[in-house]
């Protein structure tokens, strides 16, 4: 299964103009840095990002909004990155915002195979503008859908060669979540090991859902 | 930290118990802990997937695969653990939460708040508040009284969009501790040197005054 294992190149040039990708890590921790630098190089265009947030401080998902090369992004906060709420005031880039917990289900929902779930975040504010509101039990909730994507990319700590990988430390976040739920899955990986290194007890995403593996260069 | 702020903190966490799994937002909510009385072990969670959070590392503990929420080194506690952002909001959205304490730029009479967005300004964003706000068992609201030019942030209906609607159990400023009940909201502890007119004057909110009003104690 070493075919997994390809170079940062090929991996980027999998990826076209205009996809919509999600991208794992939390504030840049856990999040596929070499595979962001090489999207900078190869300078895709008009991508549409799913992400927690868009990055801080020059790192993470910073850099693709500082190369202008997203259309959009589909985030929780953007607050620690002044500069994507710059480009949205001044019209220069799309930002929708929703709440964490309601991004990491729509994402859940899409690679498990659910049409949907009820959840009361939201309520009562200009989030449920547009959606369904069912009543459970005497409870209201919003219908949230799950959220397609083309790709996403993701990143561990210890992987082996067929994609089954750890995380180390608050590095998890949306990674294991994000790996289920599109056609094209890239993992980038701080380590990696041979098949039958790692304890099957340890592994937190199984090899199977991965496509192709990049080894972190930062 | 200025002395108002100490003493917000300081008083907040005189609210929390032996065993309570609390998330404190960044800034004013997380010098909490700082404040926790002897005796009183409370586990911290963090929204990017950690339970147990503890204090920023020495330099011999830094590790970067360890951050909060706002993307800043951290530490996590013996007996602590970490998982991925679907198991993050499954404890925060269902129920798990004891307390929440955070900020807002808003907080209305009948126990909403508005936190994350300013109307034609820079967004933030919402991040994981709405989740945390609807899901935990006790919001804490931590704020200065009123904004730097004195506009009372403490309103009979909040004026920007909220982030949740009625979901607030309390609020701590510098000069007064108030219960949101379902008369409004009741005046229960006033700053030394303080009287209710006072705190009146500086409220856009009518307050009920408890008759067993007492100091913060310092």
């Amino acid at each position: 299964m070493n075919h997994k294992v390809i170079s940062v190149q090929e991996a980027v040039s999998k990826l076209q103009d205009g996809m919509t990708i999600l991208i794992g890590g939390f504030m840049s921790t856990g999040t596929p840095e070499t595979l962001i630098n090489e999207i900078v190089a190869q300078g895709l265009q008009n991508l549409t990002i799913i992400s927690n947030d868009s990055g801080h401080s020059g790192t993470g998902i910073a850099k693709l909004v500082k190369a202008r090369q997203l259309k959009k992004i589909i985030t929780t906060h953007i607050g620690l990155n002044p500069e994507t709420g710059r480009q949205m005031m001044a019209g220069e880039l799309e930002v929708e915002l929703i709440p964490q917990g309601t991004l990491v289900e729509r994402i859940r929902a899409a690679g498990g195979g659910l049409g949907g779930f009820l959840t009361p975040t939201g309520l009562g504010t200009s989030v449920q503008d547009g959606k369904q509101i069912l009543t459970i039990h005497g409870r209201s909730y919003l219908l949230e859908l799950p959220i397609q994507a083309d790709a996403a990319l993701i990143r561990g700590s210890v992987m082996d060669t067929s994609g089954n990988m750890l995380y180390h430390g608050s590095t998890r976040n949306f990674n294991p979540i994000m790996a289920t739920a599109a056609p094209l899955v890239i993992a980038e990986a701080e380590q990696i090991v041979s098949v039958g290194e790692l304890d099957p007890n340890h592994v937190v995403t199984p090899g199977l859902f991965v496509d192709y593996i990049v080894k972190e260069a930062l | 930290m200025t002395p108002e702020k100490e003493l917000i903190a300081k008083r907040i966490a005189q609210e929390l118990k032996d065993g309570y799994v609390i998330n404190l937002g960044i800034g004013l909510p997380t010098m909490v802990t700082h404040y926790i009385p002897d005796g009183v072990d409370v586990l911290l969670q963090s929204e990017n997937g950690m339970i147990r959070m503890g204090p920023p590392p020495k330099p011999s503990q830094f590790d970067k695969n360890i951050t909060n929420a706002g993307a800043q080194p951290v530490t996590i506690l013996p007996g602590g653990a970490f998982f991925d952002s679907a198991l993050s909001f499954c404890i925060i959205r269902g129920g798990h939460v004891d307390v929440t304490v955070l900020g807002a730029l808003q907080v209305d009479a009948s126990g909403s708040l508005a936190s994350h967005i300013v109307p034609g300004k820079l967004a933030s964003g919402m991040g994981g508040a709405m989740d945390l706000v609807t899901g935990s068992k006790q919001v804490i609201v931590a704020t200065t009284h009123t904004l730097p030019d004195g506009t009372p942030k403490i309103r009979s209906r909040c004026t920007l969009p909220v982030t949740a609607v009625n979901r607030v159990n309390k609020i701590v400023t510098e000069l007064a501790v108030i219960l949101v009940t379902p008369e409004g909201l009741l005046l229960t502890e006033i700053a030394e040197g303080c009287n209710p007119n006072d705190v009146q004057g500086v409220t856009e909110a009518r307050l009920l005054l408890s008759p067993n009003l007492k100091h913060i104690p310092r």
